[in-house]
């Protein structure tokens, strides 16, 4: 596979105060690599530097130092992208246009003629189920359907290469799913998808790799199976219809047993003889609730990343 | 072809500005006024209309395209759609002419209904079109070639300042440019060196938009020779290609935050 975008030693620092003396990095020495097909996550708490990232691939904002590649050309060289696709955050577009006249004025600007745009206008404009809205002017739109035509201007082009700036940014479940599955159905069409976000969900169902960036500098990358463990902690068995005594018979005094309602929740060791206690509640007439292996999820691993940075 | 998709949708935008509509009908009405004007004053009644017509054409034109031209680069950075558009194949220098020529063909509209509207009022007078009449077309398009390089103004300042200042710094220099031959009297009057230089360099910077003062001349209906025309539409022209090469550069380094 090889590599489509590419972040070397890539700085940023913007200036500040009313003299512009002041100089504040928003970037430090970011070195990134993301390959052809994968569906890459770009993890960070508000403010990290994930926008700031994404505006120097885009072009948008020159690095202070370092090099920015896409498709093994400089991000800067304008040819790129007719293969590229951008969703900035919280996007805004020109209100008065309706969605179809908005779609056909980005697709004019890859010198599409006349019928191939109006076929691409009319096929995203169904594949982001905005295709009834489309005489609508864009002001008349929610939040989630403006998130939906802008996706829809990111891949009018059928880039190779999908940047996405916090794409379920204000969407309800229903919409949140929906763009999930989008971005699964972009990497079966053999795309790469680079999408930021904070939610921690989003990233542990859909994404390949990620990269964790705080306060300007990358903290951590890599594949969600490397990066943390997968391994079982322990189990968590949930039981009814038994009394605490009975249970504590069964389970030893040194398994923690957590009353809730009508329910026990026990926490057994992943090596403990699970089967021993299975048994032995239904010989004492007890009801088996539920059984479940705890593992470390992505946000106790993203939390002690972040812990490990600040200190 | 993206130039011309990225003037097309800012025509579209211009066309919705109140801003413009409130000035086109005020303009409109002077125009039509000029008529009531006529029969009240001593003189040629016609010479009025034109002279009337043209400045209004003039002036209302060149608060359009300062009003206008301000807000084109600014507004899509506030709102921040440049951010999608410059995602596109489409170069900073693409988009800064695609603006320029969006709002010129916007005032080009403008002051096509505007000569109309003066054609009109001559023609409600005369009840005919003369020859000579042709004469208030090409002062019209003398006028739209000065608006134009107004725009390029207005474009270049908005490329790094706030709509107020660009405003501000559009207005001084255009009111300036129609005092430029006066900058070269005032040097040749002061007795200090640094303030000859420095007028010397403010003449040949500072645009001249005596050069397209050509309202007075069509008004009386003093025949004016070809090169006049020529040499005014080159020189607006190429004034505009100028400024408009140095708000790219400056747009080029621009960072989005």
């Amino acid at each position: 596979m090889s590599t489509v975008i590419s972040a070397r030693g890539l700085s940023k620092s913007f200036r500040s105060g009313f003299w512009k003396t002041k100089s504040v990095a928003a970037l430090q020495d970011l070195h990134l690599e993301v390959q052809e097909n994968e569906i890459f996550g770009y993890l960070g708490p508000n403010g990290a530097g994930k926008s700031t990232t994404l505006k120097l691939l885009m072009s948008l904002i020159y690095p202070s130092q370092g090099q920015v590649e896409i498709l093994g050309k400089p991000a800067s060289d304008v040819s790129v992208r007719r293969h590229i696709g951008y969703l900035p955050e919280n996007p805004y577009f020109y209100e008065y246009l309706t969605a179809e006249e908005f779609l056909s004025y980005y697709a004019g600007l890859f010198d599409f003629d006349a019928s191939q745009t109006k076929a691409r206008v009319e096929r995203f404009l169904k594949l982001t189920g905005v295709y009834d809205a489309r005489k609508l002017q864009l002001r008349k739109f929610s939040k989630g359907m403006i998130q939906r035509i802008g996706i829809a201007q990111a891949l009018i082009n059928d880039p190779k290469v999908v940047f996405l700036d916090e794409p379920m940014s204000g969407l309800d479940p229903i919409g949140r799913r929906e763009v999930r599955d989008l971005i699964l159905e972009l990497k079966k069409e053999g795309r790469t998808v680079f999408f930021s976000t904070h939610i921690l969900n989003d990233v542990e169902t859909t994404c390949d790799r990620v990269a964790i960036l705080d306060r300007g500098r990358l903290v951590g990358s890599g594949r969600l199976t490397e990066l943390f463990s997968k391994e079982v902690r322990h189990v968590e068995v949930v039981v009814s219809n038994i009394s605490l005594a009975q249970l504590r018979q069964v389970a030893g005094n040194e398994v923690p047993i957590h009353p809730s309602g009508v329910t026990y929740l026990l926490e057994i060791d992943r090596n403990a003889a699970l089967g021993k206690l299975v048994s032995g509640i239904e010989q004492a007439a007890g009801t088996l609730v539920s059984v479940t292996p705890v593992r470390q999820t992505m946000e106790e691993y993203f939390f002690a990343l972040l812990q490990k940075s600040s200190n | 072809m993206k130039v011309l998709s990225i003037a097309r949708n800012t025509f579209k935008e211009c066309v919705r500005d109140k801003v413009l509509y409130n000035l086109v009908v005020f303009a409109i009405l002077i125009i039509i006024s000029s008529l009531l004007l006529g029969g009240i004053t001593i003189g040629d009644v016609e010479q009025i209309i034109v002279n009337l017509g043209l400045s209004t054409l003039s002036i209302f034109g060149t608060l359009i395209s300062i009003f206008i031209g301000i807000q084109l680069v600014y507004k899509e950075i506030d709102r921040k759609t440049i951010y999608s558009l410059l995602s596109k194949p489409v170069s900073r220098a693409e988009f800064i002419i695609g603006k320029f020529l969006g709002l010129s063909w916007t005032l080009a509209v403008n002051v096509a209904v505007m000569l109309a509207g003066i054609y009109g009022a001559i023609l409600y007078l005369r009840h005919s079109v003369e020859l000579g009449d042709f004469q208030i077309l090409l002062a019209g398009l003398v006028i739209l070639v000065e608006l134009m390089l107004v725009i390029a103004i207005a474009l270049f300042f908005s490329t790094f300042s706030t709509p107020a200042l660009s405003a501000l710094f559009t207005f001084c220099l255009y009111v300036l440019g129609h005092f430029n031959p006066d900058i070269r009297h005032f040097a040749a009057y002061s007795s200090s060196s640094s303030v000859r230089a420095l007028c010397g360099v403010l003449y040949y910077v500072v645009p001249n938009f005596g050069n397209f003062g050509l309202i007075s001349a069509t008004a009386h209906g003093k025949p004016l020779a070809k090169q006049l025309y020529l040499y005014s539409f080159s020189y607006g022209l190429l004034y505009s290609a100028i400024v408009l090469v140095l708000a790219i550069v400056i747009f080029q380094k621009r960072n989005f935050k």
